[in-house]
């Protein structure tokens, strides 16, 4: 299958510039920080996302996020387009993105939007696990 | 995009054409060449088109040691695959209607025995063992009554490894059963003598043995004789097992690149198992890597490995001016892992994981220095952003964890 050029550019500057596009880890046990992680090796894909965050006024906004996914190039790329969403939002409006979004900043094809769906729930999966330690 | 500067590593999907056999193609194309329809009977230029199908015919014949009249010419080695079992099959129906193949099989053989199930035949899937071999006591273990044919291939094209065709073959004519033999990945890799071996259906494909795609050969034994319901009618050509106009320029095409595959096999072999060698050696040095088949039965043309913790397709995307190939489910448009390496009993993830090189004829060191300096390399950045691999060094048995599968 022939990849968007804007699947392979983010999948190539994440795989060479790992750190400024936020692959690594947060300490899991921090309480500022809400881990999600969805998938199974077996299907191909693991995605884990983490999210530091911090409160403000009534609502905690993300300071930063790490992440690590195993997957195909486009997996790798949409969890990447995903971190960029995320620094700078609040809690609700984290929640509220949808994987249509990185569905049409990647033009993902009909087949690759399951790792967009990943990408959804895997921030879905991290801000309960942020919520559950307040 | 030019393709030029990307390193083909994908031998066993197709080859080139080798330029020698593109220059003899081109004899038979144009008003000033031999474009005559062989079945011409009354004019010179069918005469000179027949001549050269039966001299292509004689090349295929020595290859693998059969007499140039059980060659029948088909569009490639799926319609060889289609046109000896389903035309065995439904030919010999009254005999019984039981076969016998393996699950390692291409598709090719896979859906026509689908499709024959649809029918009303029954088929039995062998599993092969852990390293992809099927062996004569699992198909003689699988043999009834009521079983007319048996199908298995004879080396593997995900794996490379080597099935006992000849000791097979031993099995089934005991039994009075029809054997075929799917040997698209063979020829030009291994000797082939279909004098010494109890084979009496055998496909061969041109496209992966430097000929053009697009034309096949089914080799169909006269002693014991075998018989065959056509798929195709119209005409009678190739004894009425296969009407339709001979393509003579493709034909010509795969006479010549089976005779050079005779002349050079030695010298192929001698070249690509260096590289294997090579390769090998490398890949054992990076750490978690799984060589799938058995390095002790196979074919060096074909290396399949898994790197554990990487999915497939990124691995692909990551060697990005690199032709390989993939087990990966993203690879393939069913979105399932390779059925091969899963019939070994290798975890899906490993399935997952696993890529294909193969080399051939016109890879060059080059080639292979600049793949096996990368390929470390990219394992290991990806690794760093897999979380499996965070995981595993973090001490966590991936067994274990139960997984949020979606």
């Amino acid at each position: 299958m022939a990849y968007s050029k804007k699947v392979v550019e983010k999948f190539e500057n994440t795989l060479n510039n790992p750190e400024a596009f936020k692959v690594g880890r947060f300490d899991p046990k921090d309480a500022n920080v809400g881990t999600g992680m969805v998938g199974a090796p077996a299907c191909g894909d693991v995605m884990k996302l983490q999210i530091k965050c911090e409160p403000k006024g009534n609502t905690h906004v993300i300071k930063d996020v790490k992440f690590k996914t195993y997957g195909c190039g486009s997996a790798i790329a949409s969890s990447s387009e995903l971190v960029e969403m995320l620094i700078g939002k609040t809690l609700e409006e984290a929640k509220a993105i949808k994987n249509v979004e990185i569905v049409e900043a990647l033009e993902l094809p009909p087949i690759k939007i399951h790792c967009s769906v990943l990408a959804e729930d895997s921030i879905r999966q991290a801000i309960e696990d942020y919520e559950a330690k307040q | 995009m030019s393709t030029q500067s990307t390193i083909y590593l994908d031998y066993a999907s197709t080859t080139p054409v080798d330029p020698r056999v593109a220059s003899k193609m081109m004899e038979f194309l144009t008003p000033e060449g031999e474009f005559g329809n062989p079945a011409s009977r009354s004019h010179r230029f069918g005469w000179k088109a027949d001549e050269a199908v039966e001299e292509a015919r004689s090349h295929v014949a020595n290859l693998v040691n059969c007499d140039p009249r059980e060659v029948v010419w088909t569009s490639g080695a799926t319609e060889a695959d289609n046109l000896a079992i389903k035309g065995v099959a439904r030919f010999y129906k009254s005999k019984g209607n039981h076969i016998i193949t393996s699950k390692i099989e291409h598709k090719a053989v896979l859906d026509p025995c689908r499709q024959l199930e649809r029918e009303g035949f029954e088929v039995t899937y062998l599993d092969p063992d852990d390293k992809g071999v099927i062996s004569p006591e699992a198909v003689k273990a699988a043999i009834k009554d009521s079983t007319v044919l048996v199908s298995i291939m004879h080396i593997n094209n995900e794996l490379g490894t080597v099935n006992d065709i000849s000791k097979i073959g031993d099995v089934t004519r005991d039994k009075g059963i029809f054997f075929h033999v799917d040997a698209a990945q063979s020829t030009g890799k291994v000797n082939i003598d279909l004098e010494k071996m109890s084979v009496d259906l055998m496909s061969f494909s041109a496209h992966k043995t430097y000929g053009p795609k697009g034309v096949g050969a089914l080799y169909v034994r006269r002693k014991p004789r075998v018989r065959l319901e056509a798929l195709i009618h119209g005409g009678g050509h190739e004894r009425g097992m296969r009407s339709g106009t001979l393509a003579t320029h493709q034909i010509v095409g795969m006479g010549e690149a089976f005779r050079l595959a005779n002349k050079e096999m030695e010298e192929d072999h001698k070249k690509i198992s260096k590289y294997h060698e090579k390769f090998l050696d490398k890949v054992k040095e990076i750490d978690h890597v799984y060589i799938n088949g058995d390095l002790n039965n196979k074919v060096p043309n074909i290396l399949n490995v898994s790197f554990n913790f990487v999915e497939g397709e990124s691995l692909i995307m990551g060697l990005k001016d690199i032709a390989v190939s993939s087990g990966s489910a993203c690879t393939s448009a069913s979105l399932e892992p390779s059925y091969v390496l899963r019939a070994l009993g290798r975890k899906d993830e490993l399935a997952h994981s696993s890529i294909r090189f193969s080399f051939g004829r016109f890879t060059s060191d080059d080639d292979v220095n600049n793949t096996l300096d990368i390929l470390g390399n990219v394992v290991q950045r990806l690794r760093e952003l897999s979380p499996l691999w965070e995981m595993h060094l973090d001490g966590i048995d991936l067994d274990t964890v139960e997984w949020n599968a979606h």
